[in-house]
């Protein structure tokens, strides 16, 4: 851990979160000891409580402890550990704010100890006599430990009371174990209507505005092969108009293959690599190696992955050749991209590898990039399929 | 000729049989769906059938399986294949179907009226018309084989024959003398032990069943 210098922010917000812990904690300590009295209205006001104290700990240690849900009743156990939070949490403040106000002080002491004896005539507090030079350059060199130690007592402290507070305020394991499940879940959907939602773009663009082009350059194609005898500048605009929807077809094109490629639904992960395999500028050796299809989200992603990682190589790698191997081992599905080219990939880069672990981390899967300076570049991702 | 043409999008149907008439072919019906493309080709027996891949009711490859089961059933029927995308697997499939005329081509190539038509006759006269996006596809495919024995100037002309190309247009293609370029094709079926044959149909179909055993799994 680094340790914090005496005059850091760090040791300031720490410091202050430990003090300011002592008087909120004490004044809501007391108030919910009062409130016990009537446990419906204590109920209604505990959110309030902790609501302060968790703001408590995002402004001073930019902690957001997650909050809870609203509390139904006191057969809820987070009622129960809110409440038992603020009654215990005036101890854990008078426990963690004493050393910290200690060291704070007692290193101000002691580094102004050769002007003690001028500030405070004896006879003094100090058992000892100060105005020995010698007795005064011990206190001075206590006051310099202390001062050190100071931030990382506070850092200590502050680390206490926020896990204190992170146990008793904030989910439960259960309740953790039940918002996994249920963003599991709900990712699931996100994912699988991403999908959905890229299929029905491409076949939207498919069935409207690429057949519409087809149709306009078809007929500026013939335009241009049937009326000859125009004149030139008319004949000019028909054939850049022609040129220009080809290039906009083209351009179309490439688009939606990116999307999703339809031969991907028919035919399966194979037919669809070997297009991309073929069409990428160095050769690739492809074997897909599938007894079952995977899931079509998995199909998605795994076909995703190969063609970004050819991509990538075709722009960075300045390979010769790359291999592509996919297979399935029981409920995995792992797909390995290798090649031959100069290294030095990394997630950092922006090479459009982020966005790949990014893809396979939404479906749970495994990536591994080895790629030192100099080459060869391997990926190997694992994806899970039932 | 007599043609029956299966295209579901209305715009390029009509924009198809447009351009069909101006080939001097007769559209004989056209239709919607790969169903309807089955019995109209049994019904009106004609020499070609221009299918797209993509039709009701699945939108998947179903023109497709529909030009497959045609040229089982009549090997000697031209079939030219007109798809969105051009993947090479659909081309293989095509390919080892039989030996009549065959095209697959993107539709983007209908904009080039005059090659278009160039195609189709082609394809109608029992020759080839693959997209050269197919054929790059094809000819990529694993480079441990005979092809790492051509030249790249025999890759180019092996891949405009593969097209369809005569050797007139190949050497056009390619700023070659005719005789440069037999020579080049020549040494092509030398390297890939083919032995060479007379006549431009069965080059052409040499250099298919070349393309075919490569690209099938």
């Amino acid at each position: 851990m680094k340790v914090p210098r005496p005059w850091s922010a760090r040791a300031w917000l720490d410091t202050s979160n430990v003090m300011t812990g002592l008087l909120v904690s004490a004044v809501l300590g007391q108030l919910t000891l009062l409130l016990a009295l009537l446990p419906p209205l204590l109920r209604r006001c505990l959110p309030g409580f902790t609501r302060v104290q968790r703001s408590r700990f995002a402004a001073f240690l930019d902690v957001r402890i997650p909050p809870v849900p609203a509390l139904a009743s006191w057969r809820d156990s987070a009622t129960w550990r809110q409440a038992g939070y603020h009654l215990l949490s005036p101890v854990v403040s008078a426990v963690s704010a004493a050393p910290v106000a200690l060291a704070w002080s007692g290193a101000v002491v002691g580094l102004t100890a050769f002007v003690q004896p001028e500030l405070q005539p004896p006879p003094m507090v100090f058992p000892f006599d100060l105005r020995n030079p010698v007795v005064a350059g011990v206190y001075v060199a206590i006051g310099a430990v202390l001062l050190l130690l100071a931030p990382i007592l506070a850092r200590a402290m502050a680390t206490l009371d926020l896990s204190v507070a992170r146990v008793m305020l904030g989910p439960s394991r259960h309740e953790l174990g039940r918002r996994i499940e249920t963003l599991t879940e709900s990712r699931a959907g996100v994912i699988d209507a991403a999908d959905t939602e890229r299929r029905r773009i491409e076949r939207d663009l498919h069935d409207g505005a690429q057949q519409r082009l087809v149709s306009l350059a078809m007929n500026l194609g013939l335009a241009r092969a049937t009326l000859t005898d125009l004149p030139e500048p008319a004949r000019a605009a028909i054939e850049q108009a022609h040129e220009e929807a080809k290039q906009a077809l083209k351009e179309l094109r490439d688009f939606v293959r990116g999307l999703h490629p339809a031969v991907l639904n028919d035919q399966g992960l194979d037919a669809a690599l070997s297009g991309v395999a073929a069409r990428a500028p160095f050769p690739v050796r492809l074997r897909v190696d599938l007894e079952r299809r995977p899931s079509p989200t998995i199909e998605a992603v795994a076909f995703f992955i190969v063609s970004e990682t050819l991509t990538n190589i075709a722009k960075h790698a300045a390979a010769t050749k790359a291999e592509v191997t996919v297979t399935r081992e029981r409920d995995r599905l792992r797909v390995l991209v290798h090649d031959d080219g100069c290294g030095g990939a990394t997630l950092e880069a922006g090479t459009g590898l982020r966005g790949l672990a990014q893809r396979i981390g939404a479906v749970d899967g495994r990536f591994r990039l080895t790629s030192p300076f100099g080459g060869p570049t391997t990926i190997e991702v694992d994806l899970p399929c039932e | 000729m007599r043609v029956v043409l299966a295209e579901d999008s209305v715009l390029l149907r009509e924009g198809l049989i447009r351009l069909l008439d101006a080939a001097g072919m007769e559209v004989v019906e056209a239709v919607a769906e790969a169903e309807g493309l089955l019995r109209a080709a049994e019904e009106h027996e004609p020499e070609l059938v221009v299918t797209d891949v993509r039709m009701p009711p699945t939108h998947t490859d179903e023109g497709l399986r529909a030009a497959l089961v045609l040229r089982r059933q009549r090997p000697e029927l031209a079939v030219l294949v007109l798809s969105q995308y051009v993947e090479e697997r659909y081309a293989a499939q095509l390919l080892a179907s039989a030996t009549g005329g065959v095209g697959y081509l993107l539709k983007d190539r209908v904009a080039d009226v005059a090659e278009f038509i160039d195609a189709l006759r082609r394809v109608a006269a029992g020759g080839t018309a693959l997209d050269p996006e197919v054929v790059s596809q094809l000819l990529l495919r694993g480079h441990s084989d005979p092809l790492d024995r051509l030249t790249p100037r025999e890759r180019e002309v092996l891949k405009l024959m593969a097209e369809g190309r005569s050797n007139a247009g190949i050497g056009q293609e390619l700023v070659l003398s005719e005789g440069a370029v037999g020579k080049h094709i020549g040494n092509i079926f030398t390297k890939l032990d083919l032995p060479p044959s007379e006549g431009d149909h069965r080059r052409v179909l040499a250099v298919l069943r070349f393309l075919k055993i490569r690209s099938l799994p």
